[in-house]
């Protein structure tokens, strides 16, 4: 008996406030995404209006946030985590300065996202960024334009910070599980006379399928919910063009008070991870090995 | 899925040296690597120091002319990120309390008690780590609006705690595990009761665990944005997100209190990242791998 009075005392106070906090609420966004709400008046119970909404809406806002995020999905998964493998694969053949470039790589990662998306303003300043300033001293002057404010770059200079500052976290995934084959391996490949080149594509990357697994999984998942770096940066405009379905959420409920039509499109995003989530686990298939 | 094996590479590949070109061009890919990840940073820095006259008559990337420590005393006065910066401190040290203590007290009886629920309660917390932050949103804020504590640290520090514990309760109990129980044994033979063990053998060694929970827990909370600027509109409790943005539009044209105020807000995370670099990235493998 007192030892389940003990039990609970442990894990209720952890318990509750997470169900509370974190597990409640997907439950009443659920319930408001099939209201018509303002916030103030009378909650209106309308279905799954909202979701056919989103889905028919003639202005297309959130199908084109959604399609944006999936351009971030293609950046992340096709650029940012083979840059972050080929710098995985060359930090890990024990290259000089090793852990100087893993720490320096790394750095980006840990710094708040309001930082580096206020230091990006800076860089894409169209008459004293960083960006304009190189392409005029290299003689690019007509490429310099308003990065951020001109509708076709707008969505790509909001993209590049992401890529960017997440890099050094795939990076150093890839680089930790490298650093777990056992040095016989390499060894047994070095006597068979492979190559760089082999040993990388043969053996390395073979063995850390499950760690591209997991990074895959979260580049993607962190794409399909990014919010802070757009919301500094562009916060989805000019008129929409760099609009992510966060983006878009956050300034449904808060600026247009629109709860039911907001709360919808939580749910989408939610289930969208889950999804993919599902997908991947599901036809990327991989061995586990122990060594 | 990680285990520390310390694997020796660097000798084992040493010997596919020799390919001196090769050697060549990836030294280069390293270092123009290492300037796109730290030079924006170095930037800022450097304009942090200048003064607006000396930005826009043309030094945009060089070092100051004369450094401006001025800057600095405007953005943490003027600018107000001495309060924001305090605000931040308060927030992110108690959520690391809270959540490490009722995380801790969790795992403890989820990995070391017998009770029918303690593998259902388990799957909840590990659920949580899939939730973004997002579903929570809005519900979360019509929940504090009715508790009253809208605008208040209370505010951030609860919903912070909360979505703490899952990735909190995964680091400790799987660190539990691999404790031998001989300590525990013998102290409850010798007539401790579970709370005496709990707080005076559990938690000393759950020390290393804790520490890697506690980074995690300050790099969410210290960066995190979306609740910070949703939940808090009063400028007193402002966290340093949300005032940076607010100071960011204060000094909308002077760069140098701009930069100075992002350099300060920084400092805590590169202090901590210097002095603990290791111990910082194995915590974000550990908090990503989520099998």
């Amino acid at each position: 008996m007192s030892n389940k009075i003990t039990i609970m005392i442990m894990v209720l106070p952890a318990f509750i406030i997470f169900a509370a906090i974190v597990i409640a609420p997907i439950f009443l966004s659920g319930y408001y995404s099939l209201l018509r709400w303002d916030g103030f008046g009378k909650p209106e119970f309308i279905g799954i209006q909202n979701y056919i909404r989103l889905l028919t809406d003639n202005s297309g806002v959130f199908g084109k946030s959604m399609m944006n995020s999936l351009i971030l999905v293609a950046l992340s998964v096709f650029i940012q985590l083979p840059i972050a493998l080929i710098l995985a694969l060359i930090l890990s053949t024990g290259i000089k300065g090793e852990s100087f470039y893993r720490t320096v790589f790394f750095i980006p990662v840990i710094i708040s996202t309001v930082v580096v998306g206020q230091l990006w303003m800076k860089v894409y300043h169209p008459s004293y960024g960083l960006l304009n300033t190189l392409l005029n001293n290299i003689g690019l002057g007509s490429y310099a334009r308003a990065w951020l404010g001109d509708t076709k770059t707008s969505l790509m200079a909001a993209f590049v910070p992401i890529v960017w500052q997440y890099i050094g976290y795939h990076m150093l995934l890839m680089y930790s599980s490298i650093k777990t084959i056992p040095e016989e391996i390499f060894e047994a490949a070095k006597i068979d006379g492979a190559s760089y080149l082999k040993t990388f594509f043969r053996i390395t990357i073979p063995l850390i399928k499950p760690i591209i697994k997991v990074c895959v999984i979260i580049a993607i998942i962190g794409s399909l919910k990014v919010f802070d770096l757009v919301y500094i940066l562009t916060n989805g405009g000019p008129v929409h063009s760099s609009e992510v379905p966060s983006t878009l959420m956050y300034n449904t409920i808060f600026e247009r008070y629109m709860y039911g039509s907001g709360s919808a499109m939580a749910i989408v995003i939610i289930l969208s991870c889950l999804l993919i989530t599902l997908v991947v686990q599901k036809f990327f298939k991989v061995d586990n090995y122990t060594y | 899925m990680i285990n520390s094996k310390k694997s020796k590479m660097r000798n084992s590949l040493s010997g596919f040296r020799g390919k001196k070109v090769g050697k060549f061009f990836i030294n280069i890919f390293l270092i123009i690597f290492t300037i796109i990840q730290i030079f924006p940073l170095i930037w800022l820095v450097l304009f942090s120091l200048k003064s607006n006259s000396e930005i826009f008559g043309g030094n945009i990337i060089g070092l100051p002319a004369k450094f401006l420590w001025e800057n600095y005393r405007q953005a943490f006065v003027g600018g107000k990120v001495g309060l924001y910066f305090i605000n931040s401190f308060i927030v992110t040290g108690l959520t690391i309390v809270f959540s490490g203590i009722l995380a801790s007290m969790a795992s403890y009886a989820i990995a070391r008690m017998k009770w029918f629920f303690s593998k259902t309660v388990l799957m909840i917390f590990l659920a949580g780590m899939m939730i973004p932050i997002h579903a929570a949103l809005l519900p979360l804020f019509i929940i504090l609006k009715n508790l009253n504590i809208l605008n208040s640290p209370l505010a951030l520090i609860i919903p912070y705690t909360a979505f703490a514990l899952p990735i909190a309760i995964f680091v400790l109990t799987t660190f539990l595990r691999t404790i031998p129980r001989e300590l525990e044994e013998a102290a409850l033979l010798d007539g401790c009761n579970v709370y005496q063990v709990f707080f005076k053998i559990i938690l000393p060694i759950l020390k290393p665990a804790l520490a890697t929970v506690s980074i995690l827990t300050y790099i969410a909370s210290w960066n995190e944005l979306m609740f910070a600027v949703t939940f808090i509109s009063k400028e007193q409790y402002r966290t340093l997100t949300v005032g940076i943005m607010s100071m960011v539009g204060q000094y909308s044209t002077n760069w140098g209190p701009i930069g100075a105020g992002l350099v300060i807000a920084t400092l805590p995370t590169i202090v901590i990242y210097i002095m603990l670099s290791k111990q910082v990235q194995k915590s974000l493998i550990s908090g990503s791998v989520k099998g």
